[in-house]
């Protein structure tokens, strides 16, 4: 199977891996996929509550090289952006970008699922940490 | 010494012709290019001579006699000859046939045919070391059974069946046993009388000859095997399999068989010690790694290995320079992970991190090493982006998580 130059490039030179922790309440984790599948992806931000903007990303995806390409590029286009423009990346973004055959789509469709999973994630904690500001909002 | 790249690993999908094999064939393109069924020139006697000569050789690498051999145009015709000639011969007697899950598609597909036309099909499990239960096959036989059809060596992990055995439990219940035996032709000895083996499906690619051209064992004596013709015309091959012989093949197919009866003992034994030494330094170097199938049972030049939290298809993008191929679903046309492996018990996620090696003739000892460290790097550098080697080593239990949940995010 022949790869797009940039799906190898990204395989051969991974944007942002790594950890974030966990219990920070600044920073949602989304989790998706499953082993018996071949793809897991976990990305993580890091999001300011005042300014909603993600300040770093990570990722670390056990699957084909797609599927690392896929979330290595999520974590470029999600740093920098507000949580809003975050959730409006859609996975034919990243088929186009990086030129997936029909056979990928689905590795594109995790990285959308685990940035929405991370926000989720994160909006999840918020509430949590803060239900007082929740409350007055609510009034 | 400099090593040349890419480096070919995979045998058991096919092998380079021996320069040997090429030379014995190059004649028979033009110079003695006749057709070995014309009976009344030098140009068919040439071919056929040719041919004879190619069908003792072969037969004596298995011990049988030349006249048992039935040319092909590869082993999936071999055996799709064998299982439904004999299914069609034998309808009078029976219509059960015995299997087992591992078998190539060449034999599954068949039979399931097969089981279309009315012909009841046991596929029998294996265990964890990739062989049948004897009991599993006694329980199996039935009073309609007519064929056991069990591969000689599998084609993913290597794992050698109990031929021997299975074909005294043929012999004694007066039912036929056919092996696909193209893993094992030339690899290991094979003896179709200690055997006890009635029709074994052969191949010249797997052993350094041609593609394009097999053969198929039909034992005439004790008992004499009746195969009714799947392809039907000129009558060629004993009535069994018509059209005209491919005469460069079939003489290479020949020599390719006298090679190998020739440096078996001394092949296996080289790419054995070539095997371990890739494995031993692979498992120095990385924690969980696991071979799939016995070791003990297993095919002198073949390793199967399970690398967790690393996805097949990944490694092999990584080790580009390296011709292998993995049981992931990703690198399958039909995005299931092995079904052998999964027969095996084991685990899909296991499965999806499987690479198999197949070591062959021209691989050298700086090859081997050279394979082991870029696998070694490879696997290394993709569990550091793997959140599963981290969890793992969290000591998180990957196997209680609930994935679903995750995924429906």
């Amino acid at each position: 199977m022949a790869y797009s130059d940039k799906v190898v490039d990204h395989y051969e030179h991974p944007r942002n891996v790594g950890t974030l922790p966990k219990d920070d309440p600044n920073v949602g984790t989304g989790l998706v996929g499953a082993p018996e599948c071949g793809d897991v992806m976990r990305l993580q931000m890091k999001i300011n509550p005042e300014t909603q903007v993600i300040e770093e990303a990570k990722f670390k995806t056990f699957g084909c090289g797609s599927a690392i390409a896929s979330s290595s590029l999520a974590t470029e286009w999600v740093k920098g952006k507000t949580v809003a423009e975050a959730l409006a990346i859609s996975n034919t973004d990243i088929v186009r970008e990086l030129s997936l055959p029909p056979v990928k789509i689905h590795c594109s469709v995790l990285a959308e699922d685990a940035i929405k999973a991370a926000i989720e994630d994160w909006k999840k904690k918020k509430e949590v940490s803060e239900p007082a500001a929740n409350a007055t909002a609510g009034n | 010494m400099a090593i040349k790249l890419p480096i070919y690993m995979d045998y058991h999908a096919t092998t380079p012709v021996d320069p040997r094999v090429v030379d014995t064939m190059l004649p028979y393109f033009h110079e003695k290019f006749g057709n070995a069924a014309s009976r009344n020139h030098s140009f068919g006697w040439t071919a056929e001579e040719a041919v004879e000569n190619a069908r003792a050789q072969i037969a004596s690498l298995i011990n049988a006699s030349p006249k048992e051999i039935i040319f092909t145009s590869g082993a999936t015709e071999s055996n799709n000859l064998a299982i439904k000639g004999a299914a069609e011969m034998y309808r009078e007697k029976g219509n059960h046939i015995i299997t087992q899950v591992i078998e190539h598609k060449a034999v599954l597909d068949t039979c399931k045919r097969l089981e279309k036309y009315g012909y009841e099909v046991t596929y029998l499990p294996v265990a964890k070391d990739g062989r049948i239960d004897l009991d599993d096959l006694r329980k199996a036989i039935t009073k309609k059974t007519i064929l056991i059809s069990i591969m000689y060596a599998n084609n993913e992990i290597g794992v050698i069946q109990p031929v021997q055995e299975i074909g005294k439990i043929a012999k004694e219940h007066g039912i036929l046993f056919h092996s696909d035996a193209v893993q094992a032709l030339g690899k290991i000895p094979i003896d179709v009388q200690k055997d006890n083996l009635d029709m074994i499906s052969l191949t010249a690619h797997k052993l350094y000859g041609p593609k394009g051209c097999g053969a198929l064992y039909v034992r005439r004596r004790n008992p004499r095997v009746q195969l009714s013709a799947q392809i039907d015309g000129g009558g060629h091959e004993r009535g069994m399999r018509s059209g005209t012989l491919n005469v460069p093949g079939i003489v290479g197919f020949g020599k390719a068989a006298e090679l190998c009866q020739q440096e078996m003992a001394a092949e296996s034994a080289r790419l054995g010690g070539l095997r371990d030494r890739l494995k031993d330094a692979i498992f120095g170097k990385l924690d969980e790694v696991y071979i799939n199938g016995s070791m003990t049972h297993r095919l002198p030049h073949n390793i199967n290995i399970s690398f967790a939290f690393v996805e097949g298809e990944s490694l092999l993008m990584g080790i580009n320079d390296i011709a292998v191929s993995s049981g992931s679903a990703c690198t399958s046309a039909t995005l299931e992970p092995s079904y052998v492996l999964k027969a095996l018990g084991v685990g899909e996620d296991l499965a999806h991190t499987s690479i198999r090696f197949g070591l062959g003739r021209f691989n050298t000892q700086e090859e081997v090493d050279y394979v082991s460290s870029r696998v070694i790097e490879v696997v290394e550098r993709l569990r550091e982006l793997s959140p599963l080697y981290e969890m793992a080593k969290e000591g998180i239990d990957l196997s209680k998580l609930n994935w679903k949940t995750a995924a429906e995010h």
